[in-house]
């Protein structure tokens, strides 16, 4: 019945102080990546994942669902989650 | 940190409609907890069988009292036996729900298997809230594949308590395109609603008659498992109000909800909206717990639905407290095109996957 915490105790500390939005972004992306299709997010730097998020949320660059995701996010929100990612580098 | 889980192997929902349609196996579905042991967590398969708001402490089904400065409650669902007149724990062997993972999988795929070319199945949905939006068209799409390839002069009756369902209007293109015919949709102002089942016969009765099945799939209302009545978290409707900042219950405090069990405004019933859930609340018992105040959080949900191997679709949406509910965050989230190549379909089937093997390995490591 706790199940469902399980898999971020672990980071739960590093994720205490992490702005909103940046915990849900690991429901796809790995931070080192791995086998896998989704960009990991740890190798980009935070001028990467800002440019990135602008060009997805304007529709300049394609996507299937970052779009949609991005969308819902400030430029300001945008900014702090992607120093956030380039500094922290949580597991 | 104490884990209490009843089962030694969770059996993940996500993708077992395709073991449904015989596309996957139910061994892809399986995991442990082993791998959380080494964590500083101690992982206790048992039962909760009481919890003492008062003492604040847990009790197990061997006895056994565990403390508590925070308990985190994720309980998932109950499948409600008492909802539709006919349909008990008992009728499952012969209708099958398919809705918990597991045994009850493979038997909707044996009996599938073992169906004449030509038969009828019949799946009946019901409204909402319910465990995952999308999941019962998912299930109605790949069963349809599995029909196609195997006995193309078979049909399927979906049933449906609604009007309306998540992703509709690509459910029915694709429906449209891949199994032409095949699926007939009949939403509640037509007759959908379920009024009552004969398992001998499996037969779903309904306002407008009667439907004869070869296979029937019976996905019944639900609520929040026991459990959360047992800590008093769940109110009349069976599910759990909670804070969307933290977490908390609003009926017990000390305890946090989340998952299917809780009433999260805009979010669905989902493995992706749980997991945002449980990251957001675990840092918020970190925050209380050192007498922080939490940051109002946002949270991110992507549910895919695959209509055929190679065929995914998706909904998207952002959430943020507000009027102390998830709601979505305007002009975000929204469904895939409806105009899109069929390698655009290709790759969020792609997706799909990935997110599949990302969140398990996340959860279980
Ligand atoms: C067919 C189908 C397809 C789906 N597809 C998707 C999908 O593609 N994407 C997606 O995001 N979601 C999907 N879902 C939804 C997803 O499975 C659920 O939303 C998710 O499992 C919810 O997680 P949870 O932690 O709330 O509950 P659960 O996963 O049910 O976990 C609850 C745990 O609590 C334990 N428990 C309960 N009571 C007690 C007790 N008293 N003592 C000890 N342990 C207890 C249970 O054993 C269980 O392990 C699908 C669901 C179905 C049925």
């Amino acid at each position: 019945m706790l199940g469902a915490i399980t898999g971020v105790i672990a980071p739960a500390l590093a994720m205490a102080a992490s702005p909103p939005g940046a915990a849900s972004c690991l429901g796809c992306h790995t931070v080192n990546g791995g086998d896998n299709p989704v960009p990991p997010i740890g190798a980009l730097e935070a001028e990467q994942i800002v440019s990135a998020m602008q060009a997805f949320r304007t529709g300049a660059r394609p996507a299937t669902v970052m779009d949609r995701v991005a969308k819902g996010f400030s430029d300001e929100e945008i900014k702090a989650i992607a120093q956030w990612y380039a500094s922290a580098k949580p597991k | 940190m104490t884990l209490v889980e009843a089962n030694s192997t969770y059996v993940a929902c996500p993708f077992s409609n395709a073991v449904i349609a015989g596309l996957r196996e139910l061994d892809q579905q399986k995991f442990g907890y082993d791998r959380l042991r080494g964590n500083g967590i101690d992982v206790v398969h048992r039962k909760v069988t009481a919890v003492d708001t008062k003492s604040r402490s847990v009790r197990l089904d061997d006895g056994k009292q565990l403390a508590y400065d925070r308990l985190v409650v994720a309980p998932g669902i109950d499948l409600r036996f008492d909802a539709i007149p006919g349909y008990t724990e008992a009728s499952a062997e012969a209708m099958p729900h398919a809705w918990k993972a597991g045994e009850q999988t493979l038997l909707l795929r044996r009996q599938l298997e073992a169906m004449n070319d030509g038969g009828v199945v019949v799946m009946s949905a019901p409204a909402n809230p319910f465990r995952c939006p999308p999941g019962p068209y998912e299930r109605a799409s790949l069963i349809a594949h599995y029909l196609k390839t195997h006995k193309p002069r078979s049909k399927l009756i979906l049933l449906d308590a609604k009007d309306a369902f998540s992703k509709q209007k690509l459910f029915e293109a694709a429906w449209k395109e891949l199994y032409p015919g095949m699926i007939e949709w009949v939403s509640l102002s037509f007759g959908g609603q379920v009024t009552r089942v004969e398992p001998a016969t499996r037969t779903f009765i309904t306002e407008f008659g009667t439907h004869k099945a070869d296979v029937a799939n019976v996905i019944p209302p639900q609520r929040a498992a026991a459990v959360a009545a047992i800590a008093g978290v769940a109110d009349q409707t069976g599910w759990c109000p909670v804070d969307p900042v933290t977490f908390e219950s609003r009926l017990q405090p000390g305890i946090h909800v989340l998952g299917d069990a809780i009433i999260a405004g805009g979010m669905p019933k989902s493995a992706f909206a749980a997991n945002s859930q449980a990251r957001v609340c675990a840092a918020a018992v970190v925050d209380l717990l050192r007498e922080r105040t939490p940051a109002s959080p946002k949270l991110i949900n992507t549910c895919y639905s695959l209509v055929a191997p190679d065929y995914g679709i998706s909904i998207a949406g952002v959430y943020q407290p507000a009027n102390g509910l998830l709601t979505d965050v305007p002009g975000a989230g929204g469904v895939s095109p409806m105009e899109a190549p069929k390698s655009f379909r290709a790759q969020e089937a792609t997706y799909a996957d990935a997110w599949f093997k990302t969140i398990t390995r996340g959860v279980f490591g």
